[in-house]
C-alpha cells in the first residue's frame, strides 16, 4: 500500500479523493454503494444563508460526453444543515467539507461563521463560481476584486481550512487564483462548470429553463487539466483538481498536472462506486510506478 | 399523501445478463434478464411496483444512464423485465442488446404505487410504454385479493402493449387513436371511464396523466401518477428532475416517480 495521505491547509486527508459539491448530495445517497469512510472526504452540496428553491425545471440536458445543469443551488439553508444534516454526517470518519455560496459578501461571511462553530467541519469550500444564479455566484469569481473581497470576508469569519472554488469562465484563471491566495485562501479548487447552452432545434427552444447552464462531465476535462497545470505554476497553495474525472486514470492526470487532491463530480451519477475505484486505482498506480508516496507525483509535469 | 419509503429501501448496482428479447410492438422490446451473478436474488431486493431502474447504456452509447420503469419481476425465475421503447440513442442501445449481453443496472429506485388509496376497484391507466409498471402492479393487486381494471392506449392495433399479460390480472380496455382496436380516440375518452372506480393509477404521456387526474378530481377518486422528468443520477443527488409540489421542489427520482395528485401543483 502506497502512502496516499495528503495535506490541504491544516486538513489531513487519508487519500486525495473527494466528491464535488452538488453531485454527491449529503453523502448518504451513496451509502448503499460505497463505504463513505474510504474517501478522503466528501464535499456536501452548496449551502446558502437562506433556503433556496433553485431554478425551474428543466434543469438538465445531456450533451456530448457531458451534461449541462442549471440546478441553481437548491438547498434548505445553513441553519437547516446545522440542525438536521450535520448531526447525521458526524457518524462518518472521513472529512466533511461544506461548500458555501451567497448573493452578497456578507452572506458568505455569515454562513462561514456559523460553520466555524462545528467541530467536525475542518474546511469549507467557497463557491465564487456558480454560473446558475442571477446574483453573486460566478459574479464574484470572474474578477480579481470580487474574488478577493469574498475570500477576505470569509477568511475573517472562518479560522479553519479555507478552499476557494474557481470559475473557468475567465480569461486568465491564474490572476483569480493569485488574488484569493493573497487574501489568505489555504487552497483553491478548480474548475467549476463551464457556462454552456444547448438548443432543441425541433422545438426551437433552449433545453434549460434558464437558457444557459454549467457544463460538466468528461467533455470539460482537458480544459480543467490545463487550468490546474497553469494555476500550479502560479500559486504556492495546494490545488484541488476537478472537471470531468471519470476514472482513476483521469484523476492521475490532475495529480500529475499539479493537484494535491481531486474531486469526482458528474461521474458519481453514472457509477456511484467510482470514487472508491479511483482510490484503489491511485494506490495501484503508485505501486506500478514504484512510488511509495502519492505526494511525489503531484505536479511533476 | 406523503410517500418516503425509499428512506428504508436499499439500492443495488447489479450486472444483468439478457435471457430473452422480444419485439412486442414495432418500436418496443420486452427484455428479460437475470443477475449475472446467480447468487444475487431479486427477491431479496424488495422491489415494489412503480419503482424504476437506471440502466447504463451499452458501449457508452450515452453519457448518462437511462431511467426505465420496472415492468415485472419474476421471482421464481429470478428475472427482471424491462419494456423499452425506441426513444433515442440510449433506449435504442438498450433495446438492441442481444441475448447474452450484459446490462449494468441500479435498482430499485424511487417510490412505487401506494396501496393506501387503492380501494376495491382500482383503475390502472397506461399510455404507450407507460403500461410497463402496471403489469407488476396488477399482479401485486391480484395477489392481495384486488382485481384491477386496466385501460391502455396506443396509436393503433399494432402498438397495443402487454394486453395478454395484463388480462391475467383483470379486465383490459383499449383505446387506439385510429380506432383499429378497442375504442377510437384518446384513452381518457374510453367508455369505461363512465363507470365509478375506487381509485386511479396512471403512467404514460404527461397530457394523458393530466387528463386522467382531472377526471379523478372531478369524480372525487384518489389518484396517483408516475412522472418521468428528465433525470441525472436517479438517486436524489443531482437535483435535476425536480417537480413543483406542495412541499416545494422535490426530486422525482427520490420522492416519486409516483405521486398522489394532491401533492402536485399541476392538478390545480
Amino acid at each position: 500500500m502506497a502512502e496516499l495521505g495528503v495535506k490541504i491547509g491544516n486538513l489531513h486527508l487519508n487519500n486525495p479523493v473527494l466528491t464535488a459539491s452538488g453531485t454527491f448530495g449529503y453523502g448518504e445517497e451513496f451509502a448503499d454503494f460505497i463505504d463513505l469512510n474510504s474517501l478522503g472526504g466528501f464535499i456536501v452540496k452548496g449551502t446558502t444563508l437562506e433556503p433556496r428553491q433553485g431554478n425551474d425545471y428543466p434543469r438538465m440536458v445531456e450533451t456530448p460526453s457531458g451534461m449541462l445543469n442549471a440546478v441553481g443551488l437548491q438547498n434548505k439553508g445553513v441553519d437547516y444543515f446545522i440542525e438536521n444534516i450535520y448531526p447525521r454526517l458526524t457518524e462518518y470518519t472521513s472529512e466533511i467539507i461544506v461548500n458555501i455560496s451567497g448573493s452578497a459578501v456578507e452572506d458568505y461571511a455569515k454562513v462561514a461563521e456559523k460553520l466555524n462553530a462545528l467541530p467536525r467541519i475542518n474546511a469549507i469550500e467557497v463557491n465564487i463560481s456558480c454560473p446558475n444564479v442571477k446574483t453573486g455566484g460566478m459574479a464574484f469569481g470572474t474578477t480579481t476584486t470580487g474574488a478577493a473581497a469574498v475570500t477576505k470576508a470569509v477568511r475573517e469569519a472562518f479560522d479553519k481550512t479555507l478552499i476557494v472554488k474557481l470559475s473557468p469562465n475567465v480569461t486568465d484563471i491564474t490572476e483569480i487564483a493569485r488574488a484569493v491566495e493573497a487574501e489568505g485562501a489555504d487552497a483553491v479548487s478548480l474548475i467549476n462548470t463551464l457556462m454552456g447552452m444547448a438548443i432543441d432545434v425541433e422545438r426551437q427552444k433552449p433545453y434549460l429553463s434558464t437558457y444557459t447552464g454549467g457544463l460538466s462531465g468528461a467533455a470539460v476535462r482537458p480544459v480543467a487539466v490545463r487550468m490546474v497545470w497553469q494555476v500550479h505554476k502560479a500559486v504556492k497553495i495546494p490545488i484541488i483538481g476537478l472537471g470531468g474525472i471519470m476514472s482513476g486514470r483521469d484523476a492521475m492526470e490532475f495529480i500529475l498536472a499539479g493537484a494535491t487532491a481531486i474531486e469526482v463530480g458528474t461521474a458519481n451519477f453514472i457509477n456511484p462506486k467510482v470514487t472508491v475505484e479511483i482510490v484503489d486505482y491511485i494506490n495501484e498506480y503508485c505501486q506500478r510506478h514504484g512510488v511509495s508516496d502519492i505526494n511525489q507525483l503531484i505536479g511533476i509535469i | 399523501m406523503e410517500k418516503n419509503d425509499t428512506m428504508t429501501a436499499h439500492n443495488y448496482m447489479v450486472d444483468f445478463t439478457i435471457t430473452d428479447t422480444e419485439y412486442v410492438s414495432p418500436d418496443v422490446v420486452l427484455l428479460k434478464m437475470t443477475p449475472a451473478d446467480s447468487k444475487v436474488q431479486l427477491k431479496e431486493m424488495n422491489i415494489r411496483p412503480g419503482q424504476f431502474a437506471q440502466v447504463k447504456t451499452p458501449d457508452n452509447a450515452t453519457f448518462l444512464r437511462r431511467p426505465i420503469s420496472i415492468c415485472f419481476v419474476d421471482l421464481e425465475q429470478n428475472k427482471l423485465w424491462l419494456l423499452v421503447r425506441n426513444a433515442g440513442n440510449g433506449s435504442r442501445a438498450i433495446m438492441n442488446s442481444p441475448v447474452g449481453a450484459t446490462l449494468n443496472i441500479i435498482l430499485p429506485l424511487g417510490n412505487g404505487f401506494g396501496m393506501e388509496i387503492c380501494g376495491d376497484t382500482p383503475l390502472l391507466i397506461g399510455g404507450g410504454v407507460g403500461c410497463a409498471p402496471l403489469l407488476m402492479f396488477g399482479a401485486h393487486l391480484k395477489a392481495n385479493g384486488i382485481t384491477p381494471t386496466f385501460l391502455i392506449g396506443a396509436r393503433n392495433k399494432d402498438f397495443v402493449l402487454l394486453e395478454d399479460k395484463l388480462s391475467v390480472y383483470g379486465p383490459v380496455y383499449v383505446s387506439t387513436d385510429d380506432g383499429s382496436y378497442g375504442d377510437k380516440g384518446l384513452v381518457i375518452d374510453n367508455h369505461i371511464l363512465k363507470e365509478k372506480f375506487s381509485s386511479i393509477y396512471t403512467c404514460g404521456p404527461l397530457p394523458m396523466m393530466k387528463a386522467a387526474a382531472a377526471i379523478a378530481k372531478e369524480k372525487n377518486m384518489p389518484c396517483e401518477v408516475s412522472l418521468e422528468n428528465v433525470m441525472g443520477c436517479g438517486i436524489g443527488a443531482c437535483l435535476c428532475c425536480v417537480e413543483k409540489t406542495v412541499k416545494g421542489n422535490v426530486c422525482v427520482c427520490k420522492e416519486g416517480p409516483v405521486f398522489n395528485i394532491t401533492q402536485l401543483l399541476w392538478q390545480n
